[in-house]
């Protein structure tokens, strides 16, 4: 297994571990977990050390949206030059170019329906290289980044086994 | 009324885990690191497969032996980490877990009289069952300035004309020693010049943290003396499902197949479909348990040190095998104090062997959350004693 594989894979599931941990886990000298940890950084592996929130928890109404998008790319930006229309967007929090049916995966993240309805409606339809969108509300996240949300870790083992 | 009891059971003494369960049991608010199995769920992809046999109605006997397809992925699963073949149909069986495997192995070959060896701290059904089936079990006592490794030398002393089987336990529970290449070499030389045959208990193969784990079947002249056991529980997360399996030279599958036949009639059929999954496309699964295992190990040695609670560094199983004598207690009082004290359950070495005074399992089958917490009441626990 090499260095860098794991120090992803662990933080990956937890990015607040401090170094220090980190490297007692890897079995490695913290100061060469550092700068791996630098490295990851600077060549943009690790993008963010973000926090995954349940919003459904608390009483702050989010309201999520994925939106199939049929493009026409351009000659000589393929779909790049679109995509980046549309991800400059703050509510546009993920932007996937797909294979199959159509062309680029929006997620958008909004207030209330009427919102996300609203940037459908004025923004993203309205882009000159858009040619059809369908848009799909998330009604429930039972898992999300690898997280179940839905029910906690309970340890039903025996106590104490040989 | 006669006494319903017959003295051969009545003369073993019951586990010395069981003892120690009652009472953390008791206590409330205990947290536990006495747990022998795996902490995570067995992956969802043999779990599917073990419904979808369901499902299929699948729900009748399989042969004696087991389904003749797991028998070829057991098979080719040994190809492919030792490089020995059995042939699936006359060397392989399939048991209700390892521990079935070893009390099998024991009533196929032993006469009365005939002597086990059985290494020390070691898994407790080894000298219960060499009992039941007549043996004399012959204890030998692993070291800690070995690592709990068995030197050729500690079987000499103990070998008499009437030992018949040594019983390998590595990568070993409680201790979490494994043996190399090398190690294994000197036991192979004298076993093979005393004329012995060798149990070979493997559960914990998988789970090895510097390099993969060498079987002695891996050994020129050993595969003929040799009953490998293996099994799902560890290595896939998968103890309830009762699924093991013995692999060995025919005449001996045989005779304990006969005894298998008649007490058991077959392993589960649910479980052995699901172990066919796990074999084919588990590898993934256990690499990552694997990983995780490794990170907790290095996190709970890494604390001893900081807390001054010395410990051998163990390359196998999940467990470590701390060493209490500075502190001036038995086993039994130092996890009883903890226990009430501290409310944090860990097994006494002693549970494993009159040798395994002096020391204590840990077992990290448990999230770091876990055992972050209890490595705080350790350490209240050290500061105050």
């Amino acid at each position: 297994m090499n260095t860098r594989e794991e120090i992803l894979n662990i933080i990956e599931k937890n990015s607040r571990i401090d170094v220090h941990e980190l490297s007692v886990l890897l079995g490695a000298e913290e100061i060469l977990v550092a700068g791996e940890l630098k490295a990851l950084e600077e060549e943009g592996v690790i993008c963010g050390y973000h926090t995954m929130i349940d919003w459904s928890k608390t009483n702050i109404e989010k309201v999520n949206a994925l939106i199939e998008v049929k493009v026409t790319p351009t000659r000589g930006q393929g779909f790049d030059n679109i995509a980046e229309r549309i991800y400059k967007y703050p509510e546009v929090t993920s932007v996937y170019l797909m294979s199959g049916g159509f062309d680029l995966m929006v997620i958008l993240e909004g207030k209330s329906l009427l919102e996300v309805a609203g940037f459908v409606n004025n923004k993203l339809a309205t882009l000159d290289n858009v040619l059809s969108t369908a848009t799909h509300f998330i009604l429930k996240k039972y898992k999300d980044h690898g997280t179940i949300l839905a029910k906690k870790y309970e340890d039903t083992r025996e106590i104490i086994t040989p | 009324m006669r006494n319903p009891i017959g003295k051969k059971v009545v003369d073993i003494k019951p586990s010395g885990i069981r003892k120690f369960f009652d009472i953390v049991q008791e206590t409330e608010g205990a947290i536990s690191l006495g747990v022998g199995e795996p902490d995570f769920d067995t992956p969802w992809h043999i779990r599917d497969e073990g419904i979808y046999s369901l499902e299929k109605g699948r729900t009748f006997y399989t042969s004696n032996s087991g389904l003749k397809e797991l028998r070829q992925e057991v098979s080719n699963y040994i190809k492919r980490t030792q490089g020995i073949t059995y042939d699936p149909i006359k060397e392989v069986f399939i048991t209700v877990g390892g521990s079935e495997a070893i009390d099998l192995a024991f009533r196929a070959m032993i006469d009365p009289g005939d002597e086990v060896l059985i290494p020390q701290p070691s898994y407790v059904s080894y000298e219960p069952c060499a009992i039941l089936a007549d043996a004399v079990p012959v204890i030998i006592e692993l070291k800690e300035e070995n690592q709990f490794r068995l030197t050729a030398k500690e079987v000499l002393d103990k070998v008499t004309d009437k030992t018949k089987i040594l019983v390998l336990p590595f990568p070993n529970n409680p201790t979490g020693a494994v043996m190399g290449k090398e190690d294994l070499e000197e036991i192979a030389k004298v076993v093979i010049e005393k004329d012995l045959f060798v149990v070979s208990d493997e559960i914990y193969s998988e789970l090895t943290y510097n390099g993969k784990h060498v079987s002695i079947v891996s050994l020129p002249g050993m595969k003929e003396r040799t009953i490998l056991i293996n099994g799902f529980s560890k290595a896939y997360a998968m103890t309830g499902w009762r699924l093991g399996y013995a692999c060995g030279p025919e005449d001996i599958m045989k005779q304990m197949v006969k005894i298998h036949q008649f007490a058991i009639m077959c392993a589960p059929t649910t479980s052995q479909y699901a172990a066919v999954e796990a074999l084919k496309n588990g590898d993934e699964d256990v690499k990552r348990m694997r990983e995780e295992y490794n990170h907790r190990r290095r996190y709970l040695l890494n604390e001893f040190e900081r807390l001054g609670l010395p410990c051998f560094e163990p390359f196998g199983a999940f467990y470590v095998f701390p060493s209490i004598k500075k502190f001036g207690m038995t086993s039994d009082e130092f996890c009883t104090r903890l226990l009430k004290e501290e409310k944090l359950a860990v097994v006494p070495g002693t549970a494993f062997g009159d040798c395994g005074e002096g020391f204590i399992r840990i077992s990290y089958a448990y999230s770091l959350d876990n055992l972050k917490k209890a490595m705080e009441r350790l350490e209240r626990f050290l500061k105050k004693i």
